[in-house]
């Protein structure tokens, strides 16, 4: 009954936000592309890294290559054929860096992600000066924003259904158990590496959709702006404030988040990347598990204590002792 | 450019590399951090020494002097203010490694933040020692030997402290059995935080070395952190005659790459070695199987 409620629920915030760009302004819709988009990012971020505790650092690397795939092929062949070309690139990178690095222990898989995007850029640019001569191609297409709003607030509800039935299935247990300890994982039975494997190609997947789909909002498009690091950590830091665990954590973070950045890159353009990294640090201190878990920590605690000053000492003994 | 410039050139390049894997090994293998940031370490002590000798007219030898401490100094407070309340807070390796990585990545955008607003995203570089020396008929620059005769030493010089001297030994002790170290009287916390503090000076002598002889940015870190990480997975954490090979292997690879296939192709032919490491020796080239 509770799952009925919530999907009606669901749905009728959905009808909402898919009608809202007919009521807002151009930069009104701007707003809600973007933060879908991170949306979208942070939780197909969190599907993976959150359970499993793989920290990837990736995401722009992904994000870049399902925008440069847009520009390149958006004109010579069909656009729902360019976003599945898009995918399918994003698919073949993320079996090969998961190949080679998810049966080894976390850290080699860090590293590998840690340098990808440069290692994809450098190529990228190489490409281009070398093989078609030209950096830099302009993008244009004949629909307007709002459609790339609707395709993202699409491609947003699809990763939360995702994300839902992945924590309800076999694989979501045997990622929860992955994540809380390996050693019992293996000794259960659970093909580590291939669950690790298939949950970082969806999340791989969905990540290059979001670059393929926002990609012409730019008009203009070179490596330098598509592979910009900070979509890696606006991504990461979003999803860890929310909470990586949970299917609304990364929401929850990444709204306010966006906005803050929105607001910090209008007023304070040159030294946004140093509040961003102290505020990071903090969440990393203050918050690891994020705003969620701490909140329902919180509240709980409140629970429990009882109306009167007294007893509530008494409790607390209790509970230490 | 003859193979025998292409040669000296590429060990220029590794030995520096070498160097700075060095530091990164230090604080891996026994501070256990996962230092992201290690690289914008490296490049802050390139500006710095870009600011002694352009500003202050301090040759970048005598550099060395004020900026090796420097980064010693910044690593230890970074390690003592920041991330040693991580490594009380960790249950088990896994979770320091995670937050560490995190923290150590946020870490990383406040250095490069700090530094895009004081110098810029320009290429910076100054001019030292830049006169051309002789060697086997191939003619190198002065300050590229220099580069690579510091590296080597100090290299050298950290590799018989670690072995032959009692403190070494410690060191080295927390890096095989952190627990069994702490039975045997070595204040594990204090190792830890000395060991990154070391690898933070090494970082700085890299950073300096590396201002010497080629152009560098604000923005470069990522790729330093990256190629010494690499370096590091080679010769196996830990492991500084490892890191050594490694860094010069690197070095002259990725020089042979840029001289006969193409200069763009460097960090590809980079990635091309670690993919090839991890597919076929994980522990790395001279590591032991991990148990």
């Amino acid at each position: 009954m509770r799952t009925v409620i919530g999907f009606a629920l669901a749905g009728v915030v959905l009808a909402g936000l898919a009608v809202a760009p007919l009521y807002l302004g151009p930069y009104g819709t701007g707003l809600l592309i973007g933060m879908t988009g991170y949306v979208t990012l942070a939780s197909a971020w969190a599907m993976f890294s959150g359970p499993t505790r793989f920290v990837s650092l990736a995401t722009v690397a992904f994000f870049g290559i399902g925008a440069y795939t847009m520009a390149v092929l958006y004109e010579s062949l069909p656009y729902p054929l360019v976003l599945a070309v898009a995918a399918l690139v994003g698919l073949v990178v993320a079996l090969v860096v998961g190949l080679s690095t998810l049966r080894l222990a976390g850290v080699y898989f860090v590293i590998f992600t840690f340098g990808l995007a440069e290692l994809v850029r450098q190529l990228v640019t190489w490409y281009e000066v070398n093989v078609t001569g030209t950096l830099g191609r302009y993008l244009f297409v004949s629909f307007g924003s709002e459609v790339i709003y609707w395709q993202l607030l699409g491609l947003c509800a699809a990763t939360f259904l995702i994300a839902w039935v992945i924590g309800r299935s076999r694989i979501g247990l045997a990622l929860k158990v992955i994540g809380d300890d390996e050693v019992v994982a293996v000794h259960c039975g659970i093909s580590t590496a291939r669950v690790k494997l298939a949950l970082f190609a969806v999340s791989s997947v969905i990540i290059t959709l979001v670059g393929a789909i926002q990609a012409p909002r730019w008009t203009y498009i070179e490596p330098l702006i598509v592979f910009n690091p900070t979509v890696s950590f606006l991504t990461l830091i979003m999803a860890l404030l929310g909470g990586a665990g949970r299917l609304w954590g990364p929401l929850v973070g990444a709204v306010p988040l966006f906005l803050l950045f929105e607001w910090l890159s209008a007023n304070f353009p040159d030294h946004y990347s140093i509040i961003l990294g102290l505020l990071f640090m903090a969440i990393v201190f203050v918050l690891p598990k994020g705003v969620l878990e701490f909140a329902e920590t919180g509240l709980r605690r409140l629970r429990r204590r009882p109306p009167q000053d007294g007893s509530a000492t008494v409790a607390g003994k209790e509970v230490e002792g | 450019m003859t193979l025998t410039t292409a040669l000296i050139a590429g060990l220029v390049l590794g030995g520096t590399y070498a160097l700075v894997a060095m530091g990164l090994t230090l604080q891996y293998g026994i501070a256990r951090i996962m230092n992201l940031a290690y690289g914008d370490t490296i490049i802050t002590a390139a500006f710095a020494a870009f600011i002694l000798q352009g500003g202050l007219a301090v040759n970048p030898l005598l550099g060395l002097a004020l900026v090796v401490p420097g980064g010693f100094l910044l690593s230890y407070l970074i390690y003592r203010l920041i991330l040693s309340h991580l490594v009380a807070r960790a249950s088990d390796r896994g979770a320091l490694e995670v937050d560490s990585i995190l923290t150590t990545f946020g870490l990383l955008f406040v250095i490069q933040g700090v530094l895009l607003v004081l110098f810029g995203g320009n290429y910076t570089s100054y001019s030292f020692l830049n006169v051309a020396v002789d060697i086997m008929g191939a003619k190198v620059a002065a300050n590229r030997l220099l580069a690579l005769a510091l590296a080597l030493s100090i290299g050298l010089t950290l590799y018989l402290l670690l072995t032959r001297t009692r403190w070494g030994t410690a060191l080295r002790a927390v890096a095989v059995a952190p627990q069994s170290a702490a039975l045997v009287g070595i204040d594990v916390n204090r190792a830890a935080a000395f060991a990154f503090a070391l690898g933070g000076g090494l970082a700085a002598a890299g950073g300096v070395v590396i201002s010497m002889y080629q152009t560098f940015t604000a923005t470069a870190g990522v790729v330093f952190t990256m190629k010494a990480l690499i370096v590091v997975i080679m010769g196996g954490v830990g492991n500084l005659l490892g890191a050594l090979c490694a860094g010069l292997l690197l070095g002259v690879v990725e020089t042979l790459v840029s001289t006969y296939v193409d200069p763009g192709l460097t960090l590809a032919a980079t990635y091309a070695i670690f993919l090839v490491v991890l597919l076929w020796r994980p522990q790395g080239l001279f590591g032991r199987v991990a148990r």
